[in-house]
């Protein structure tokens, strides 16, 4: 072995991204908690019920990248659920249009949220905040604080239903193939295409992105379309998961922003990955399911989230300063 | 980083002491055995009509307060922001209009806020059209000298949650979370045998009707010698509810389910169901959904209430105590029945939306089911 494979080993063993090990050490820790979670019923019901967060994280990763932030989709998440419960009206042949029409309030949102970002010049954290709280008046205006229908069951396959009898793996929730399918689709296009490159580019430097002729309005908007449409996507799972509830989607705002950061994407934009994004949410899952497992009083329980949270996003601005990435 | 993990580490045991610390208030002998013995009275006053019950007989004189009709009844509310409370004002709507006595009725929301509260009071006194003020304080320390303020310009009727002072006419609410948490965990106690493994899910610390019902509960289940497995709090969050429950299910059988409040009842229902368990002893609430679900799988159920039917009592008192006729007091005191097996399908009714409460005695009045978005 010469002097340079060894200094080379030296350079790449860092740039694997710290949120993958994190991730395998609290696994790792669940499973000596909890034995039975190497069967599949249970890894496979964790990686269900973070399923909603991390297609949120994985849409929020497009608008950070871009140098902004999405506070309207935990509000968005609760119109969709409270919405959809109204429009179905306990009627099963109604679930594909009530989800086109959530899909369509999606574009409605992330154009919006967009447009007042990118035209009048609001900060994107002030515009989605204004949103969030729009939203949330919207959903309790439609619903008058109780909801008046089902979600039908058609309606909660995607969150709730397994396939099971499977062989090898034995069950298989529709939700992680939801979460696989939108996450390659978002992660094809962050990665393989222009339009990521774009996003990276204006989050990184929008003024010199705009010289060399990214189109940066038009490349912002896009990317808080993305982030309402995870957001309405990341709603029908929950509700499916849970049923109808009023406040189904508050805090998944923030969650979904320290998935991104757990994964490494840099909060003032032109860095970030999907991939990371979801192992973030899966690690902030695992920790919800560690702390459960534990069995702690919930306050120690808040204490110890918070430390591991900030403990981790050090971790990753360290190795950022150490490796220049 | 040693030092602040260190220092992390006491603040967070300090923070757990606070809670320990407080729980001795909530959990007062007295009073669990004085609500056990009001959960066995037989109520007073007209019968079929809870909400004109009372379950204690002192009287207080109203005739200093007599007015003359029309009246204008004020009415600060903590807010609507749950399913409950929306039940509720709807039902204290419906109420008035049966009044013709009653010209108007000013509602001012304090959406939560004790701050908002305390101005909602001022100015309703400023303004000066009030004939009577009902309150329903956000929280009992904060509102109680806004309370006692208002006493001093006309009377006053306090319902739901308490304040420090005698002052107002009468205080309303239903026998208590004591009641509430025997009710669910005797019948848990009459279902499972000692040493099986329950699940007490509760919804948020630190509220003293809920505090109460789990020291309630908690004291009758140990009574039991049965083995309390854990207490979680779900913030009333589906998805927190059920994912809490199917951990629970992987660490080993659970025989009963209790909870504080059943908003969240049917999602730890599902997390039995969709994971093939057998379906354990369940506590829940009076809300639509669950009373439904329990008839669709058979369960072994009971639905403790803090019965919305409390919220047509305040108009009634302020009827009354405006006419210059007696009301009980200082606490009018209402029964709270849980709904069982046997009483179950006279509550149910597939057209009432999924959140509503059954317990609101609302069936009888002139814009049920409408008015309270049934079909």
């Amino acid at each position: 072995m010469t002097d340079n494979a060894i200094v080379t080993r030296k350079r790449q063993l860092p740039q694997i991204n710290p949120v993958y090990f994190i991730l395998a050490a609290l696994i790792v820790a669940i499973i000596l908690q909890n034995p039975a979670f190497v069967e599949p019923t249970g890894y496979m019901n964790f990686l269900k019920r973070a399923a909603p967060l991390a297609i949120l994280a994985a849409g929020q990763v497009y608008v950070i990248v871009s140098g902004g932030f999405d506070l309207s989709v935990g509000s968005l998440i609760t119109l969709v659920v409270v919405g959809s419960s109204m429009l179905l009206n306990n009627d099963p042949n109604s679930t594909w249009w009530v989800i086109a029409v959530m899909f369509g309030i999606g574009v409605g949102v992330g154009l919006i949220n967009g447009l007042v970002v990118c035209y009048l010049k609001v900060p994107s954290l002030i515009a989605t905040l204004g949103m969030m709280i729009t939203l949330n008046g919207l959903a309790f205006m439609w619903s008058g604080g109780a909801p008046r229908g089902y979600l039908t069951d058609s309606y909660r396959f995607f969150g709730r239903y397994n396939f099971t009898d499977l062989p090898l793996i034995r069950i298989l929730p529709v939700a992680i193939i939801v979460l696989l399918v939108i996450g390659f689709l978002l992660y094809w296009l962050m990665h393989r295409t222009n339009l990521g490159r774009m996003i990276h580019a204006i989050g990184d430097n929008p003024r010199a992105a705009n010289l060399a002729g990214v189109p940066v309005n038009r490349v912002r908007i896009i990317a808080f379309i993305v982030s309402s449409l995870s957001a309405v996507a990341t709603g029908i799972l929950l509700g499916g998961f849970a049923g109808v509830s009023t406040d189904v989607g508050s805090g998944y705002e923030l969650q979904a922003i320290t998935a991104a950061v757990l994964g490494g994407a840099l909060l003032l934009g032109g860095r970030g990955s999907v991939p990371a994004t979801i192992a973030g949410a899966l690690t902030l899952s695992a920790i919800f399911t560690l702390l459960n497992f534990l069995g702690l009083p919930q306050p120690v329980r808040q204490v110890v989230q918070g430390l591991i949270l900030i403990a981790a996003v050090a971790v990753a601005v360290y190795r950022r300063k150490h490796t220049g990435r | 980083m040693k030092n602040i993990l260190a220092m992390a580490v006491v603040a967070g045991l300090a923070l757990t002491g606070g809670t320990f610390a407080q729980a001795p208030n909530f959990d007062d002998p007295a009073e669990f055995a004085r609500q056990k013995e009001f959960l066995a009275a037989t109520p007073m006053g007209p019968e079929g009509k809870p909400w004109e019950q009372y379950l204690v007989d002192t009287m207080k004189d109203t005739t200093g307060f007599k007015k003359d009709a029309p009246y204008t009844v004020c009415f600060s509310n903590a807010g609507v922001n749950n399913p409950w409370r929306v039940v509720g004002w709807t039902n204290m709507q419906e109420e008035a209009k049966l009044h013709p006595e009653i010209s108007q009725i000013i509602h001012v929301d304090a959406e939560g806020s004790d701050d908002k509260q305390i101005a909602d009071i001022d100015d309703l006194l400023a303004g000066g059209k009030c004939s009577i003020l009902i309150v329903s304080p956000n929280t009992t320390a904060a509102l109680t000298p806004a309370v006692e303020k208002a006493c001093a310009v006309l009377p006053v009727i306090v319902f739901d949650r308490g304040v420090n002072t005698d002052c107002p006419v009468t205080f309303i609410h239903p026998v208590g979370g004591y009641g509430f948490g025997i009710q669910g965990a005797e019948f848990i106690a009459e279902n499972v045998k000692p040493g099986g493994n329950v699940l007490m899910l509760r919804i948020l610390p630190g509220v003293d009707v809920l505090e109460t019902r789990y020291s309630g509960g908690k004291r009758v289940l140990e009574e039991a010698g049965l083995n309390i497995v854990g207490a979680e709090f779900t913030d009333g969050d589906n998805a927190k509810t059920k994912s809490i429950v199917e951990d629970y299910l992987q660490r080993g059988k659970i025989d009963a389910v209790w909870m504080d409040a059943g908003a969240t009842a049917v999602a730890a229902v599902e997390a039995f169901e969709d994971g093939g368990y057998d379906m354990p002893v369940f506590v829940g609430e009076d809300q639509q959904d669950f009373l439904q679900k329990w008839k669709e799988l058979g369960l072994t159920a009971i639905a403790p209430a803090y019965p919305s039917y409390q919220w047509r009592t305040p108009i009634i008192a302020a009827i009354h105590t405006l006419k210059g006729e007696a009301v009980p007091s200082p606490e009018w005191i209402l029964p709270q029945p849980a709904i069982t097996q046997a009483t179950l399908d006279s509550y149910i009714n597939t057209a009432m939306p999924p959140l509503h409460y059954a317990l609101c005695g609302c069936e009888g009045m002139p814009n049920y089911p409408a008015a309270w978005g049934g079909k």
